[in-house]
């Protein structure tokens, strides 16, 4: 049944692009409609699975000589981010209503980039996963280099080529490792148990847990983020960091450590206090938390501050990821999916509510504005999606972040406070930007004052009032009662941490 | 009665009154007095229904994230109860003060409410996710209401009490990261049982090394900014100062008694022997801050000023008759002054939450009376232009300055009658601030009411029907903890012996 | 030898010069006073047809080749790999026919039509021989046909200057093939590739013999516009009319790799010898060094294809480059080959693509098959926006998405597949090529040229998206929609719904290479 999300966003991807132009508004529905079913299918899934393990959906041999399936399974990490998937497509086109240039090959493009992301959480075949994968990047250069704004073209193309050679190094690793062992078959599941000799895995490893951490932005390949975040548009930006560096993580996860697990072991020498792959990989996350939330602090472009703030989130993912053990694993994932609904939202609220009613994205001219007075939705959607960026404890970020710290101080306890000095430095930068672009009131010049009302700004559409209601419900939901995707992702790390069989 | 989740009715109460109070617009005040006014019932039954042992009462279990040591585990005791009962009236008190919100009523009575009901949530939490949950979800209405309706410098002022609150904040949670790392828990109760064994200090060093002292003392930072303990009080006098002065109430009612509960609570059921290990330089600090609010109150001019560095002083006698009690294996006789002290803390949480809240309210009928003026100087004679309001603050202020047969001396007297035998240097140099507190009131009592009218208070409005209806009660009560302490002290006592029981120092 | 074997194992050669004979006759002759588009529908019908017969011939043909009386060793080979080889060859060029539909470069319709089924059979002789004599005979066939459809646009300057070059070039390098043929012949006395190879085993690979090789490499570099014998193809590919481009582009590389594919099987694989014939081991181990060539040669062509390549305004020169680096990947698949076990037969080694040489071999095949498919369909895209807009610049794409969306489309698709794009077939098709050379040789060298391969592979995608960011994403210049002749848009939908649906199920293509 969750196969049929990837399939009908491809479906409805498919009639966008025949869909004849001027039907800006026919196109609109299709899309939520589209992404409403795979939200549906996505939920009936995440309940059906409960208390299941690992699932198979679909297994059909695709090229039997070379032990390639058409391999579709699900288990509970791979049912919380189609979950995530789902909101966030959702989100997405609601947040996107009002676009008029080119509607239906925007939606055309974004449906299938969806479809590419159900693909690669879905599938349990290597190479499959790597075709869905390749697939994503296409679109995403469409829809940044057509519709976004600053500095597109460029933002575009550095998207796609960080991509395409990140997924260039884990084609290659995927080719070594399928002819280190033996060539039979691409099955994630095999590959696990084909005992690959561990010097092959010491190089291999890295090769393709770089590749994909290249997606997710892990430091130093972090740069095309906040470039690629502030030139698309704002259904762009939010998948992006919702949904996008996520498959990188994943990756990471499924593939980098599950199949390369002896990758992670130490080296026998170390080098100041480096003495394993896991501790470079480990160091990168912690100096992209620290280095995020830092370069955040001084941005002088509020977009610019949510893109910073990407790539300091997601540094907790992989974190978490390199702490290998239940906890700080079950925090990444968690991160994953908490991270992806509050970097959707704060990228709707200033993308879409924000900068396209005051064209400006500049928080020294936002400090001018009294928003405040002008846009309480926005002011106050604002307020509390940053309280749940910064992990105040009732959204999803708390959670999510106290597993992985703990978890982290069980293995170095130096990572932990590191990170906490990302959080408190993400606590600064959410605070300063909340503040200039919201409650500063300076005024515009100096004798300037507002007697007679400030100009009209454009109200709240009902698309943005469902898309803001949607995710900080989701948001608020995870973070009171956790527990609803924590029984799902628990037992899966555990196989994981224990299945790779050698 | 067991069925009903009562203590999940009361904190739910005011966030579904929020919930309505946001789109009330003008109406916002009259839902939120009647919300107040249904929590403080349902506080008062909460009360009624402790057990008479002194141990949890009402108490409700529910798995949340087991994987996490989460639990929605709330209960109260007579400690807590006390504390509902406070907040409750303190709410009521701050709303019903708040008559002249004409910006934003329904978001201003909206945050209140929210408020209230993160207070209800610390105060009846027993597990620390939900614990931490409320005291972090107190702190953002408190910093917008500073924020948006304070006084000309609120800016820094709302920031500052933000960074200063959050920093305790990342305090308390890492310290309890660690303790969750070592013993798999976050429960009060059963963590409050493994330290007064020993075991968890033998968990933690088990699993992080000999750092049960560094948590301890994050666990005091955390607590230490809230109460505020010097020297990290800072941020109180322009909080206080730049807060409108119905929040002001609130932040000196029940928000500083977060700070004082959870040392109750948290940091000394749990971390005992630390801090009995450092309990000398606790006690400098404490009273260094009960000094030095007594001190700081006499130069201030401005009389919002002079209440914030009051309450400093005043809340500093909690902090002394607290760290007083951490004497290791007391005798019989040292048993007694430790209940004493105990019992005086716990009274004066209550009967300052009682008297700073009311100060505050006068402040601001005086403010608004006098058309934005507050300082001491501003104002003279007014006791014979309005003799009620000048009666009724009267009482207040001797309330505070802690004079017998009002029910600010109850609590000090016992405070000071256990700190005494515990730590007579410490109780020796806080007779000091007593003096000078004394010494304060006094001052304001002349400058304000008596002496020759001032030429601008010559028009001054008394108190109307509704106010004095408003505040009769609350003087009332006044008078009647300070004549009969034991509708209080019958019920926390039970509490306190049964507190001491458990504590390991 | 007797003439039914002759007749049988050439009859795809037969069928396809008597219909150029044919459409020779019906357009000098019938068609005379008829229109253009009428005399083009018929020459291409009829060249079409002779295709589609002489690929009904290939299927029919069978495993047995032809066979010299004396010595029992092949002269032409069919079925196997050279089959599969050949129908590729003819299916490519009946489309390079259909897209002359709608041209306008020439009013010699018949010569042009006969001479690309001539020159199309040069390329069958290629694909199935196995005797240095056949083999020049169909190179010679094969590129004096190209030559000429290089110049066939008269009335462009370009189209001569290119035929010029091309031709010197090619007059230059098939010396040097020749020159080393005869190195081959004085060194074994024969002319067959077998006996070479038995010959040269026998007494031991002396100096000479590897000067022969380097001479042969040149000269089928050439053909194959492998670097350092590549120059002539950026200005062939620009001056050449485009289906005549689109031809030299795919059959002829199709036909020479299927050469090259014989050559390095009968004279690559072969490894260490066993038991009574270790005498021959040490002979063997030096072989290996007969790949290095290849090696080096397909790295650079590698590079510079792709470097080069992201320098071009002409987007025709930018898919001359991407040839070229196409040439170094399909290089590296064929200088990796399993290890010949002299035990068994050569033929069932070599021959048969079900052999244990069957997987390097089928996926060049496929892999040369399906890249031939995606340039004829970009070449035919390129003509229609240079019929429309009169150049073939990255300028002159701009708002193609406007113009002609299913255009667009189109080359959205071909592109991305020329790029390696899964699902379409340019990705599994590479896939398929760095899996087989890594299952034969796990080695350093062929795993770090396969990581060239792919880091390369990760450049050309910037070149691609250049001329697609003209077509999609940057504004257009000019909004006139163009037009494109239906046959010629049905055809490229047809490439293009081809790359994706074979991409998607590459079984299928697979599964049919393997079946010979």
């Amino acid at each position: 049944m969750l196969a049929w999300t990837i399939y009908l966003s491809f479906a409805g991807a498919l009639v966008q692009a025949l869909l004849p132009k001027g039907k800006a508004e026919l196109s609109r529905w299709l899309a939520l409609a589209v992404t409403v079913a795979g939200l549906a299918l996505a939920v009936a899934g995440f309940a059906a699975g409960m208390g299941q393990g690992r699932v198979i959906i679909a297994d059909v041999p695709w090229v039997p000589a070379m032990g390639i399936h058409y391999l579709l399974a699900a288990d509970g990490i791979s049912r919380v981010l189609v979950l995530l998937t789902g909101l966030a497509a959702v989100a997405g086109v609601l947040f996107s209503w009002n676009i008029e240039l080119r509607t239906n090959e925007f939606f055309a493009f974004y449906l299938a980039l969806i479809g590419g992301v159900y693909g690669v959480f879905l599938s349990f075949d290597l190479f499959l996963l790597f075709v869905f994968y390749e697939i994503a990047i296409v679109p995403k250069y469409f829809l940044i280099a057509i519709w976004g704004s600053t500095r597109r073209e460029y933002g575009a193309m550095k998207l796609a080529l960080y991509s395409f050679v990140g997924s260039s190094m884990v084609l290659i690793g995927l080719l070594a490792a399928y002819a280190t062992a033996g060539s039979h078959s691409t099955s994630l599941i095999a590959l696990s148990h084909a005992n690959l000799p561990v010097n092959f895995q010491m190089w291999c490893f890295p090769l393709v847990f770089t590749g994909f951490a290249i997606l997710a932005g892990m430091w130093p390949f972090h740069t095309w983020a906040p470039t690629g975040h502030v030139a698309a548009p704002t259904a762009a930006s939010m998948l992006l960091a919702g949904v996008v560096m996520k498959l990188g993580a994943y990756g990471c996860l499924r593939v980098g450590i599950w199949l390369f697990p002896r990758g992670l072991d130490p080296w026998g020498f170390s080098f100041i206090g480096v003495g394993s792959w896991r501790d470079v990989f480990a160091i990168l996350a912690v100096v992209g938390i620290v280095y995020g939330a830092l370069v955040a602090l001084v941005q002088t472009d509020f977009k610019f501050v949510i893109g910073y703030s990407s790539v300091s989130h997601m540094g907790f993912v992989l974190l978490g990821l390199m702490t290998l053990n239940q906890i700080g694993m079950t925090g990444a994932v968690m991160q994953m999916f908490s991270h992806g609904i509050i970097a959707g939202l704060l990228f709707a609220i200033v993308g879409r509510i924000v900068y396209e009613r005051t064209h400006t994205r500049q928080l020294a001219e936002l400090e001018t504005m009294h928003l405040s007075k002008r846009l309480p939705f926005a002011t106050w959607s604002f307020v509390i999606a940053g309280m749940a960026s910064m992990g105040l404890p009732g959204f999803s970020g708390f959670v999510a972040e106290l597993q992985v710290l703990i978890g982290a101080w069980s293995v170095k306890p130096w990572w932990t406070l590191a990170a906490g000095v990302g959080i408190v430095v993400g606590v600064a930068y959410t605070w300063r930007a909340m503040q200039k672009a919201f409650f500063s009131d300076k005024l515009p010049t100096p004798d300037e004052h507002p007697k007679t009302g400030w100009p009209d700004l454009g109200a709240i559409t009902w698309p943005e009032y469902t898309g803001v209601a949607l995710l900080v419900g989701v948001s608020l939901f995870v973070g009171l009662y956790p527990r609803i995707l924590l029984d799902a992702i628990e037992p899966a790390v555990k196989t994981l941490l224990a299945g790779g069989g050698q | 009665m067991s069925g009903i989740p009562v203590l999940t009715l009361l904190t739910v109460l005011p966030l579904v009154g929020a919930a309505i109070a946001l789109w009330s617009g003008k109406h916002a005040r009259t839902v939120a007095l009647l919300t107040t006014l249904a929590s403080l019932a349902v506080a008062l039954f909460v009360w009624t229904q402790l057990p008479a042992d002194g141990s949890m009462g009402l108490v409700e279990r529910a798995a949340w994230a087991p994987s996490l040591g989460i639990e929605y585990h709330l209960g109260v005791d007579g400690l807590g109860a006390l504390m509902l009962v406070l907040a409750a009236i303190v709410t009521l008190m701050s709303v019903d003060a708040a008559n002249r919100v004409h910006h934003q009523p329904g978001l201003y009575f909206g945050l209140v409410l929210l408020l209230e009901s993160g207070l209800f949530g610390s105060f009846t939490a027993l597990n620390f996710f939900h614990w931490f949950l409320f005291w972090e979800l107190s702190l953002i209405p408190a910093f917008f209401l500073i924020k948006l309706w304070g006084g000309t410098r609120r800016g820094p002022a709302a920031t500052q009490f933000f960074v200063y609150t959050m920093a305790g904040s990342v305090a308390l949670l890492v310290a309890f990261m660690a303790i969750f790392l070592s013993t798999g828990s976050m429960d009060f109760p059963h963590l409050t049982q493994l330290a007064s064994t020993g075991a968890l200090e033998q968990m933690v060093t088990a699993h992080l090394g000999p750092v049960t002292l560094w948590l301890a003392i994050g666990v005091l930072a955390g607590f230490a900014v809230k109460v505020p303990m010097v020297p990290f009080h800072t941020w109180l006098p322009a909080a206080y100062a730049e807060a409108p002065s119905p929040v002001t109430m609130l932040l000196t009612g029940a928000m500083s008694k977060m700070g004082v509960y959870g040392l109750l609570r948290i940091a000394i059921p749990l971390f005992g022997h630390q801090i009995a290990q450092i309990r000398t330089p606790l006690l400098v600090l404490a009273v260094a801050t009960v000094v030095m609010g007594a001190w700081a109150a006499v130069a201030q001019t401005d009389l919002k000023r002079v209440f914030a560095y009051s309450s400093v002083n005043h809340l500093g006698y909690c902090l002394v008759g607290i760290f007083a009690l951490a004497v290791p294996a007391a005798g019989a006789a040292a048993q007694t002054s430790q209940a004493a002290a105990l019992n005086g803390v716990i009274l004066q949480m209550f009967n300052h939450g009682l008297t700073a809240a009311s100060l505050f309210w006068f402040v601001a009928i005086m403010q608004q009376r006098s058309g934005g003026h507050r300082g001491i100087n501003d104002f003279g004679g007014l006791r014979k232009p309005a003799p009620v309001l000048a009666g009724l603050m009267g009482i207040a202020l001797f309330s505070s300055l802690g004079l017998p047969g009002l029910n600010g001396f109850v609590g000090e007297f016992l405070i000071f009658r256990g700190v005494f035998p515990l730590a007579w240097v410490a109780a020796t140099v806080s007779l000091l601030g007593l003096l000078v507190t004394a010494g304060v009131i006094l001052t304001v009592i002349q400058k304000v009411f008596n002496g020759p009218v001032a030429e601008h208070c010559t028009g001054f409005q008394d108190m109307h029907h509704g106010e004095r209806m408003a505040l009769a009660p609350v003087i009332g009560l006044m008078l009647l903890i300070g004549l009969v302490p034991q509708l209080i002290v019958d019920s926390v006592n039970p509490t306190v012996v049964n507190l001491l029981a458990h504590w390991r120092f | 030898m007797n003439y039914t074997d002759l007749f049988r194992a050439t009859l795809p050669e037969t069928a396809l010069e008597v219909a150029a004979l044919l459409v020779l006759v019906l357009d000098l002759s019938l068609m005379r006073k008829a229109a253009l588009k009428a005399r083009v529908a018929a020459a291409a019908l009829l060249g079409i047809a002779g295709c589609g017969a002489a690929l009904w011939a290939v299927l029919l043909q069978g495993n047995q080749g032809l066979v010299f009386k004396d010595t029992g060793e092949f002269l032409l080979t069919t079925g196997g790999y050279a089959a599969v080889a050949q129908a590729g060859i003819l299916v490519l060029t009946a489309l390079t026919l259909l897209l002359l539909v709608g041209e306008v470069f020439t009013h010699h319709i018949g010569e042009y039509v006969a001479v690309v089924l001539m020159a199309a059979a040069g390329g069958l002789l290629i694909a199935a021989a196995q005797d240095l004599l056949v083999i020049f005979v169909g190179l010679e066939l094969l590129s004096l046909g190209l030559y000429i459809l290089t110049a066939f646009a008269k009335s462009s300057g370009k189209s001569a200057e290119a035929a010029l070059k091309y031709y010197l070039f090619g007059g230059m390098s098939a010396a040097f093939l020749l020159f080393g043929f005869s190195y081959f012949y004085g060194l074994s006395g024969s002319t067959n590739l077998a006996e070479i190879q038995r010959a040269i085993a026998a007494s031991g690979p002396s100096p000479l013999f590897y000067v022969a090789w380097i001479l042969v490499v040149a000269g089928l570099g050439f053909k194959v516009a492998a670097v350092p014998f590549h120059l002539w193809a950026p200005d062939t590919y620009e001056g050449a009319p485009a289906p005549a481009a689109a031809f030299i582009a795919s059959v002829s590389k199709v036909a020479s790799f299927a050469l090259l594919i014989t050559l390095s099987l009968n004279w690559l694989a072969p490894g260490q010898g066993h038991g009574s014939l270790a005498f021959l081991g040490g002979v063997y181990q030096t072989w290996p060094a007969l790949a290095t060539i290849l090696l080096v040669i397909a790295a650079a062509s590698m590079m510079v294809g792709n470097l080069a390549a992201l320098v071009q305004v002409s987007v025709r020169r930018l898919l001359a480059y991407s040839a070229i680096a196409h040439a170094g990947y399909i290089l590296l698949g064929i200088a990796v080959h399993p290890v010949y076990n002299w035990q068994e037969s050569l033929i069932s080694f070599t021959q048969s693509a079900r052999g244990p040489a069957a997987l390097s071999a089928n996926a060049v095949l496929y892999y040369i098959l399906t890249y031939g498919l995606t340039t004829i369909g970009a070449f035919g895209v390129v003509d229609v926006v240079e019929r429309a807009t009169g150049s073939d610049r990255l300028d002159a794409f701009l708002g193609l998405h406007k113009r002609n969306p299913v255009l667009a489309a189109v080359l959205l698709v071909l592109f991305l597949s020329l790029a390696g794009i899964p699902p379409l077939v340019g990705f599994w098709a590479k896939f398929n090529l760095f899996a087989a050379v890594l299952a034969n040789s796990a080695g350093v060298v062929p795993f770090r040229l396969v990581a060239l391969a792919v880091a390369l592979s990760a450049v050309s995608l910037y070149y691609y998206l250049q001329v697609l960011k003209r077509a999609y994403v940057m504004p257009a210049v000019n909004e006139t929609p163009i037009k494109a002749h239906p046959v010629t848009l049905a055809v490229l939908v047809g490439i293009a719904a081809a790359v994706v649906l074979l991409g998607c199920f590459p079984a299928w293509l697979q599964g049919w290479i393997g079946s010979f």
